[in-house]
């Protein structure tokens, strides 16, 4: 088959959906006929479960899927970063494994990147993997790891040469993670919540097949993790638009998608809330002081101009056009919204922001925005790492002289 | 800029006759060249970025969209082509020497009397007061107060009555005058009934352009600062390489693009008249100068000792961003208009 239309495209899947949707099918059972029909990811090559569609065909067939109400291919967490990577690096033994139940959600998968001793820094990972007949032992431990207690499988980085220069003596494997020898502890954060957790690796073993790439290309394999979380942006999957619907399948799913968000439910508060600055001091009089008028409208305006400017990256990127540096600020906006919000609920707060829980403006939400923004400025790349990439990407200023060269050995770490 | 004048009239004669800028926002019908403000921001801020001086803010901005608002099909037709031609300069004068922006503060006041009105009392900050040929006063009927009562009147600059002197003033690329009217003969501008809408439009979107016109000009500041900056080597190594000074740039162009996104979002409304268009005119003024002043004093910074000097011309664009923050009304002005237009 050559080119196909998009009207050829939408025929052939609307017969396909008329033929094969039923919401009282299982989850899996239906997943696994996206799967093995192509219509799950018809994205992705012929021979891995896909139609090799282009982006804009696979659209189409996103919209018809919507228009009956059928259930996709499993996509909550990191299972499609996992897909990703290993579609452009895993083998076809790692492919056959591991795709099917990807999309069909029988398997969940978690990131073990960052780590204790390196976490802007990523590229020096010290979690060591050593070749021990046909297993790789694996010590160490990993952090802000999303999922890992109900996770399958996980994408490890470890280092496997201490001799070689810090990126190059990285390795990446998949690891399974229900295992003696991998010990998975909730990480609480400062407002409470436990939405990571940190793991410990004790002689785990990943048997030698499950081996990313070649050794010592671990950091290369990581960076198209990386690239397609940053095209996919940061966590909180879409809210699911099929709440009312009916069948046995759509109550799964809709058990799937709360047990993936749960991670997720205060990153509202941690962005701020901005939406609630100008009812708020309605409600308590504080629109009446002047000094607060200024700081809100200060506030507003910030936050303004930082969506304005995302409408503007979003624009370019729709029509074409290469980015400006409105591209890249979107994050660094963000961490000034946040900060400003907390800073301007405080002011409307006053002394009530002392309280939390049920005895905090409007029922903790308040208190939660306080303790949560702190989050924001370093989740997914620290402002300070921002600044040293718009400084070097955007304004093409000079880098800083670097001091981990040559063998990672001799590299200061923590 | 060295001139009394404070502009080179080859430069307007070419800027008007060749590229027909001063009327690039003013009806085909009225001599101009048919667009609207997108196109008049685009040209502040060229110019903000290049720092021009030139009666152009007073002409353009202020003067045409006074008489756009204000006057009859008459008064546009007669006053209009000459000033989008560029061969007559024009400005507006709004503020009197308490530098109040709120056109509630007007005192100067128009009496009827046989063949038009007689100005009385004292405007100040007009911007090419000196050098206009025509003006458009703010002014206010006999016993009134408020926004009660105003109005736009016109009259020649050098009528009797009108006596002009420009003002010693920080930034010498952007001139402002005093003018003190005694008894002199004006005309109305439309009719009583507007009152002061077309005034406060008028600012509005003088306060939109001027936005823009800050943008470029921090534009010029980051770019100024970014190349200084890969330039200069001190301790073996260029400054840009210092996180203290790269950090510092990031900054300086987030909030330049933060800046240019409210700018170029209210020029858009206006153009297409939103009616939110005037609170975002001042969310555009507000951040526009905080940003233009700050981008400019970062620049000196980075520049180190020789960005204090006279010879380096950085000063220039600090001081046309002091002159802009207060011009047409502070920050914390704007912020509390943003406040009431939004009914908080």
């Amino acid at each position: 088959m050559s080119k196909v239309s998009e009207a050829e495209v939408r025929a052939e899947v609307r017969e396909w959906l008329a033929a094969n949707w039923d919401p009282d099918m299982s989850l899996v059972e239906w997943r696994g006929k996206l799967a093995d029909s192509g219509w799950g990811m018809p994205q992705w090559p012929k021979e891995w479960y896909g139609r090799e569609l282009p982006h804009a065909l696979a659209r189409v067939v996103e919209e018809e899927f919507a228009n009956v109400g059928a259930v996709r291919a499993a996509n909550s967490g990191v299972r499609l970063l996992a897909a990703a990577t290993l579609l452009e690096h895993g083998s076809d033994l790692q492919k056959k494994k591991f795709l099917r139940r990807i999309l069909t959600g029988e398997d969940t998968w978690c990131q073990f990147f960052s780590e204790p001793g390196s976490g802007s820094d990523l590229a020096g990972a010290t979690t060591r993997a050593d070749l021990k007949g046909d297993f790789w032992l694996i010590n160490g431990q990993k952090v802000w790891t999303t999922s890992a207690h109900h996770a399958d499988h996980g994408l490890l980085l470890a280092r496997t040469d201490w001799d070689a220069p810090k990126h190059e003596g990285l390795s990446y494997f998949v690891i399974n993670v229900k295992q003696p020898g991998v010990d998975v502890q909730p990480l609480k954060q400062m407002n409470g919540h436990a939405s990571f957790n940190q793991v410990f690796f004790t002689d785990a073993k990943v048997p030698k097949e499950n081996l990313v790439g070649r050794v010592g290309d671990g950091w290369k394999v990581a960076m198209t993790t990386l690239a397609h979380e940053r095209r996919g942006a940061d966590g909180l999957p879409a809210p699911s638009k099929r709440g009312t619907r009916v069948g046995r399948m759509h109550a799964e799913e809709r058990a799937e998608t709360e047990k993936a968000n749960q991670p997720y439910k205060w990153y509202p508060q941690r962005a701020g809330r901005v939406d609630l600055i100008i009812d708020r001091a309605k409600e308590t009089g504080a629109n009446k002081d002047p000094y607060i008028r200024q700081e809100i409208a200060r506030l507003v305006t910030l936050a303004k101009c930082a969506e304005w400017t995302a409408r503007r990256a979003r624009a370019a990127q729709q029509q074409g056009r290469p980015q400006g540096p409105e591209g890249s600020l979107g994050k660094l906006a963000a961490s000034h919204v946040a900060r400003a919000c907390s800073r301007v609920h405080t002011l409307i707060t006053g002394t009530e922001a002392m309280l939390t829980g049920r005895e905090s403006p409007r029922e903790g939400i308040i208190a939660e925005i306080l303790v949560s923004v702190p989050a924001v400025s370093i989740a997914g790349g620290t402002d300070e790492i921002q600044r040293n990439i718009i400084a070097e990407r955007v304004l093409e200023l000079p880098k800083e002289p670097r001091f981990d060269t040559g063998p990672f050995r001799n590299v200061r770490q923590n | 800029m060295a001139t009394a004048e404070g502009y080179d009239p080859a430069v307007w004669r070419q800027l008007s006759e060749e590229l027909a800028l001063p009327g690039i926002h003013v009806p085909e019908q009225y001599g101009g060249a048919g667009f609207g403000m997108v196109e008049l921001c685009i040209v502040t801020e060229e110019f903000g970025r290049a720092l021009l001086c030139a009666p152009y803010f007073s002409a353009a901005v202020l003067a045409a969209n006074a008489i756009l608002y204000a006057g009859t099909e008459v008064q546009k037709s007669a006053l209009l082509p000459e000033i989008a031609k560029g061969v007559r300069l024009a400005t507006l004068a709004v503020t009197e020497p308490d530098g109040n922006w709120d056109p509630a503060g007007i005192k100067v006041v128009a009496t009827p009397d046989s063949d038009g009105y007689r100005l009385d009392g004292v405007k100040s900050f007009v911007v090419d007061g000196h050098v206009a040929e025509l003006l458009i006063v703010a002014a206010r009927a006999p016993k009134t107060a408020g926004l009660e009562g105003l109005a736009l009147f016109s009259l020649d600059a050098n009528a009797g009555g009108v006596e002009r002197r420009l003002l010693e003033s920080m930034d010498p690329t952007r001139k402002i005058a005093r003018i003190d009217f005694c008894g002199a003969h004006a005309n109305l501008l439309g009719n009583l009934d507007d009152g002061a809408e077309p005034i406060l439009r008028t600012l509005d979107r003088a306060a939109v352009a001027l936005a823009n016109e800050m943008v470029g000009g921090a534009q010029t500041m980051l770019d100024s600062a970014v190349n200084y900056a890969k330039l200069r080597v001190q301790f073996g190594r260029t400054i840009g390489s210092f996180q203290a000074i790269k950090h510092k740039l990031a900054d300086m162009l987030l909030e330049l693009e933060l800046a240019r996104s409210a700018a170029y979002y209210a020029a858009q409304a206006a153009a297409a008249d939103d009616p939110e268009w005037p609170a975002l005119a001042s969310l555009a003024k507000a951040a526009a100068s905080e940003t233009y002043l700050h981008t400019a004093a970062e620049c000196i910074q980075i520049h180190g000792g020789i960005g204090f000097t006279w010879d380096n011309d950085t000063h220039l664009w600090f001081k046309r961003a002091k002159s802009s923050e207060v011009f047409l009304g502070q920050p914390s002005y704007h912020r509390e208009l943003l406040m009431q237009r939004w009914g908080v």
